[in-house]
């Protein structure tokens, strides 16, 4: 017993270490979406292009999507568009936008000068749809499966690596099963 | 010495009134101002590293403190409230976990700590009563051998 006694500090400091240890390399800025497995939030707003045509959680219907936030006041959001303007081109993704607190006339001069990586853009200039999802930043980057369920969600800039190794899994996955 | 003192008060309350400068919400009651207040610092801001959303300066605080005056003007219970921002913003932003499976070892951790010291304080009271008890005898072998001694310190003594 006196003998078990004298390695208790060992093995507390062990533990401990164990916890401590599988903390590092997290990154305590991201959060688990509350919205996994939940469908898309109900919603109204105007199409990004077409202040006259309404879009609702519609959209998400029949395929599996990207939904991404994004706006010009966000310096990530322009390292990220020439790959979403890759993903939508050369593997064939559908994005749909999701124009987050910013002016109509700044995101449709972005989308005619850098390019327009989305099948649909919604403009939410309040972030009324932003705030129903969750998104404390931007960018922000859902993954959709056809019957509109939120599968997953990555915070902050998508580039290749993040889609070969993080996006596409869960497409596939949502692709097979959805 | 009171000039550092007093600036430094000053530095916190204009940074108090910097933080709801852009919004000026009314309330019916104080009792109602009261809740808002205490609705919003029960509630983590998602953006920053550790503030609550009634001292955050974030957009998204900004719209988290919108929300619950909003839902609160609506008549929704402090609940309500929280609930449908966790529903969004996920466990995260309540300062309190709920006790739940996830949770359990955060809530129980106190408790186990506590039973663990008082274990241990009742194991070394135990053992030195034990140990009171029983240090006088002595066996015949030791007995001997301490006589022994004795005896020749006696011896040397005389010498």
């Amino acid at each position: 017993m006196r003998r078990f006694l004298l390695f208790l500090p060992l093995l507390i400091a062990l533990v401990l270490g164990v916890v401590l240890f599988a903390g590092i390399g997290k990154d305590p800025t991201k959060l688990e979406s509350a919205l996994i497995g939940k469908p898309v939030p109900e919603f109204a707003l105007q199409d990004l292009h077409d202040a006259n045509r309404q879009v609702d959680q519609s959209l998400f219907r029949g395929k599996v999507q990207l939904l991404n936030v994004w706006g010009t006041w966000c310096p990530a959001c322009r390292d990220e568009h020439d790959d979403l303007i890759w993903l939508a081109r050369e593997k064939g993704v559908s994005i749909v936008g999701l124009n987050y607190k910013d002016s109509r006339d700044d995101a449709l001069t972005w989308l005619n000068r850098l390019g327009d990586p989305y099948s649909a853009s919604i403009y939410d200039p309040k972030g009324t749809l932003g705030f129903d999802l969750g998104v404390y930043g931007a960018p922000e980057t859902f993954v959709i499966d056809a019957s509109g369920v939120v599968r997953y969600r990555h915070v902050g800039v998508v580039d290749k690596t993040v889609w070969n190794d993080v996006l596409l899994p869960v497409i596939n996955e949502a692709r097979g099963n959805g | 010495m009171r000039g550092i003192l007093l600036s430094f008060v000053v530095m916190l309350l204009s940074s108090i009134t910097v933080a709801n400068a852009s919004e000026v919400y009314q309330f019916e009651s104080h009792q109602e101002e009261q809740r808002f207040q205490d609705l919003t610092s029960e509630l983590r801001c998602p953006k920053c590293q550790n503030q609550n959303i009634a001292d955050s300066n974030s957009p998204i605080s900004k719209d988290m403190r919108a929300e619950v005056y909003r839902m609160m003007e609506a008549g929704a219970s402090d609940a309500e409230i929280v609930d449908a921002l966790v529903a969004r913003f996920g466990e995260f932003v309540r300062y309190k976990p709920q006790v739940e499976q996830r949770t359990i070892l955060l809530w129980a951790t106190p408790a186990i700590a506590v039973l663990g010291g008082l274990l241990v304080v009742a194991g070394v009271v135990i053992r030195s009563r034990r140990r009171g008890t029983e240090a006088p005898a002595l066996t015949a072998e030791e007995k001997a051998r301490a006589d022994k001694i004795l005896a020749e310190l006696d011896r040397n003594r005389n010498a």
